[in-house]
Formats: structure tokens, C-alpha cells, sequence
């Protein structure tokens, strides 16, 4: 019997040393057994590597900035639509779900599945939110506080600890262990992602993650957790390892079924000295090391494009622990005729 | 306290906890110390193992399974009995 072939358009095509999931998740689409693929890669910059992947994306469109308007972008994805005949597209940024999601309806009268978590989920888990989002759920979080002025941070001094995490909306993260650094760090977090910085406690101990599945009705379809063994300058994990780690795993199906979850997560735990585990963020999305839960036999990406498609779609049960994914730099010849197309027409 | 049941040890000496994803080497001398302790031979047991293979005073030999256990204890590969 022959498998459906779906045309599924994927963003975070930057598989740079911060990378996005998107070239991640176009290798789970694509090992796919259930079904074949076209992607059509969304990219923002003319430089994302993944434009340039041919092996991995069959065609790619720019799209605009989520800054732009989602009148703007969904003109765009109605012209691209025209050309591909979309069945699922898979945003991967944060800073853009806000539109795929609020877009969703729409998209889906024309014919174009998401899978993502609804409106409530995507803000209640927000960092800024993240105290409350712990209180409600009876989940450990570390004590945060969202400022709007580096003065702020100075009446913080008096309940928290140095060192500080100051992070932003978005993405980064700086440890800071003066008021100084905290002064740098905030300067430059929120010139790139805008205000509030959060400031969070910062919690001693191992950093572990899971990503993971839900199906929107509290069931878990699927959950890795996994150590980061090496660490870019950036806190990327550049080499990570699956584990077997039963707290994480019930953590992670508590969240699923009290939250009801909807689409892929990833979420960000610290362990402290006494076992305990607090929760540092949960990512709305697939993270860049999706492909170790494919290759650990949970192909997330697929089951994602079941679930969006309303196909019926069991859930991960077990995992390989001890596999590593080591990520590596690959550079690429490419023609100046590519990039010519890319920035001028706006499609490759 | 006893060697977690759940590491994995090669015969290289190289350890695995799948629980924290943490991975470790031993050399010689520590992984038949390692192996003793998993089949669960008793401190007088291994010493008198240990003796049997190298030419060590007991006392010495106890100290040094002493210093592993803790090591053991302290990279956390290591779980109470009733655990």
C-alpha cells in the first residue's frame, strides 16, 4: 500500500551554533514511516543554512518577521499555499507562535493543519507567568521576577542570591554575579528580544530536559529526557544523552495531564543537590535536539503531523537510553545565483 | 549501601548511569573491585580477593576499597540497601 504524501511547510531553518529545530524536525518528517514528505522550508533570513539543504528541504519561501503583522503573514501563506498545497505547517520559534497560533482557524479552513498548544497554554507557561504557572500546578519553580529597569534589580538584591539569571523573553540567559554583569546583560537581552528581562533565583545543580508530545486531552504521546553533556558558550546543548530517569518522566506526564497539553514541549529541569527538580522553562515547541528522540525511537515530529492531520496516533511507550547525539559544523559550497534568488524573489 | 542495580559497566571499565546520564572510567584494579561489589561480595571477601590477585597488605587493601566505596557513594552510583 502506498503512503499518503503530505506538503508540510517548516520554519527554523537556522542550523547555526544557536540553532533553531527546524532542520532537526524535517529528518524525523522525513523518516517518517507513516507517510512521505515535501517540506517547504519558512525562512526569515537569507542565510539560514537550511534554505540550502536540498537534501532536507524540497523548496523554501521567505517569510516576514512576526513583528510585521499577521495580516502580512497570512497573505504571504496564502500566495505560498497557492503554489505548494500546505497540509501542515510546524512553526518552530517562539517569538512567532503567537501568530500560527492565533492564525490557526483560519489556516485550517484552508485546508492547513497545526498542532500547537492553544492560546491559554502558550501564555500561561510564558516565562513571565512561570511563579504562577508553578503555584497552580504544585510544581517547584525557581522565584522569578519580570523588570522593566536595570533599578529594579537593585531591590531584588535584598531577597535573592547572586548569582542571577537574567533572561529574556524569549531566548538567553546570562548568569550574572554582580550587579554590573546584571547591568550588561540586560542591556543586551532586551535590545534583541525587548522588555520584560526576567529575573530568576538561580538553583545549583544538573540541568536535564525532556522533550515530549501532549495530545491536547492530558495523555502523554510521547517524552525523552536528556542530559546535556556539552555545552556551547551560548548554554546550547552540543552533545546530550537519553536517559532513563523516572521523577523526570512523572514530572513530565504531571504537567501533561494537568496542563492538557497541546503539541511539542520541551522542558528545561534543574536537579538540585537533594534530588528535587525545578522546572526553568518549558518551551513551547520541538527543540533542537529533536532528532535524538527520533533516533531513540520517538519520531515526535511524525506523531505531531498525525495528531495534526486528526489521524489516530499511539503513544511512545519505551526508548533506547545511552544514545548520544553529538551535533557538528558542516560547511556548504553554495552558488551565488542560490543566495541571488533567495534575497531577491524571496524563494529557492 | 550497595552498587545501583541500574549502571551499566563494560568490560573496559567504563560505567554508564542511565539514570543521570553521567559515564565514568575505571581502571583495572577498580573494576574488579567494581565487580565484587556487584556480585555482592562482602568487604572481607573482596579483600581477600583483592589479595589473592595482587600483592597487597590487607590493611592497605581496605583502604583502598574504602576510598572507591566513598568515590562510589559520592558520584552517586551507589544505593542504600532496601532501595
Amino acid at each position: 500500500m502506498s503512503k499518503p504524501r503530505l506538503t508540510i511547510g517548516v520554519t527554523g531553518l537556522n542550523a547555526i551554533d544557536s540553532p533553531g529545530p527546524g532542520v532537526a524536525v524535517i529528518r524525523g518528517l522525513r523518516e517518517a514511516a507513516s507517510f512521505d514528505v515535501r517540506i517547504i522550508g519558512l525562512s526569515y533570513e537569507s542565510l539560514e543554512p537550511g534554505i540550502y539543504m536540498h537534501d532536507i528541504v524540497d523548496k523554501t519561501y521567505q517569510i516576514p518577521y512576526p513583528s510585521a503583522g499577521m495580516e502580512v503573514l497570512m497573505t504571504r501563506l496564502e500566495y505560498i499555499h497557492e503554489q505548494e498545497k500546505l497540509d501542515v505547517i510546524i512553526p518552530n520559534f517562539d517569538a512567532e507562535l503567537y501568530s500560527f497560533i492565533k492564525l490557526s482557524d483560519t489556516l485550517k479552513k484552508k485546508g492547513i493543519h497545526t498542532f500547537l498548544p492553544t492560546m491559554e497554554q502558550f501564555e500561561e507557561r510564558h516565562k513571565v507567568n512561570l511563579n504562577k504557572f508553578g503555584n497552580k500546578y504544585n510544581i517547584l519553580v525557581p522565584e522569578s521576577k519580570s523588570v522593566y529597569s536595570v533599578n529594579e534589580v537593585q531591590q531584588l538584591e535584598k531577597d535573592y542570591d547572586w548569582p542571577l539569571v537574567v533572561k529574556g523573553k524569549y531566548y538567553d540567559a546570562t548568569l550574572a554575579y554582580n550587579f554590573d554583569q546584571v547591568k550588561s546583560a540586560f542591556n543586551k537581552i532586551s535590545a534583541k528580544w525587548g522588555l520584560p528581562i526576567i529575573i530568576q533565583k538561580f538553583v545549583h545543580g544538573t540541568e536535564y530536559n525532556v522533550t515530549g508530545l501532549g495530545d491536547g486531552e492530558g495523555n502523554t504521546v510521547a517524552a525523552v529526557p536528556m542530559r546535556k553533556q556539552y555545552i556551547t558558550d551560548k548554554g546550547k546543548a552540543w552533545g546530550g544523552i537519553s536517559i532513563s530517569d523516572k521523577e523526570a518522566l512523572a514530572l513530565t506526564k504531571r504537567f501533561l495531564s494537568e496542563t492538557k497539553w497541546r503539541g511539542g514541549f520541551e522542558l528545561e529541569l534543574m536537579k538540585d543537590k537533594e534530588g528535587k527538580y525545578h522546572l526553568l522553562e518549558i518551551n513551547p515547541r520541538m527543540p533542537a535536539w529533536i532528532y535524538l528522540a527520533v533516533g531513540v525511537g520517538q519520531n515526535i515530529p511524525e506523531a505531531l503531523t498525525r495528531l495534526a492531520m486528526g489521524w489516530p496516533t499511539d503513544a511512545f511507550t519505551t526508548y533506547e537510553v545511552g544514545k548520544m547525539f553529538i551535533r557538528y559544523a558542516w560547511d556548504m559550497i553554495v552558488d551565488l545565483h542560490e543566495f541571488e534568488q533567495i534575497s531577491t524573489n524571496g524563494e529557492l | 549501601m550497595k552498587v545501583k542495580n541500574n549502571i551499566a559497566v563494560s568490560e573496559n571499565g567504563f560505567i554508564f548511569n542511565p539514570g543521570s546520564g553521567e559515564s565514568f572510567t575505571v581502571n583495572p584494579v577498580g573494576l574488579e573491585m567494581l565487580n565484587h561489589l556487584r556480585k555482592g561480595l562482602s568487604h572481607s571477601e573482596i579483600i581477600a580477593a583483592m589479595q589473592a590477585s595482587y600483592n597487597v597488605e590487607a590493611d592497605n587493601a581496605e583502604r583502598d576499597l574504602l576510598d572507591f566505596i566513598e568515590m562510589m557513594r559520592q558520584y552517586r552510583l551507589m544505593q542504600h540497601d532496601d532501595e
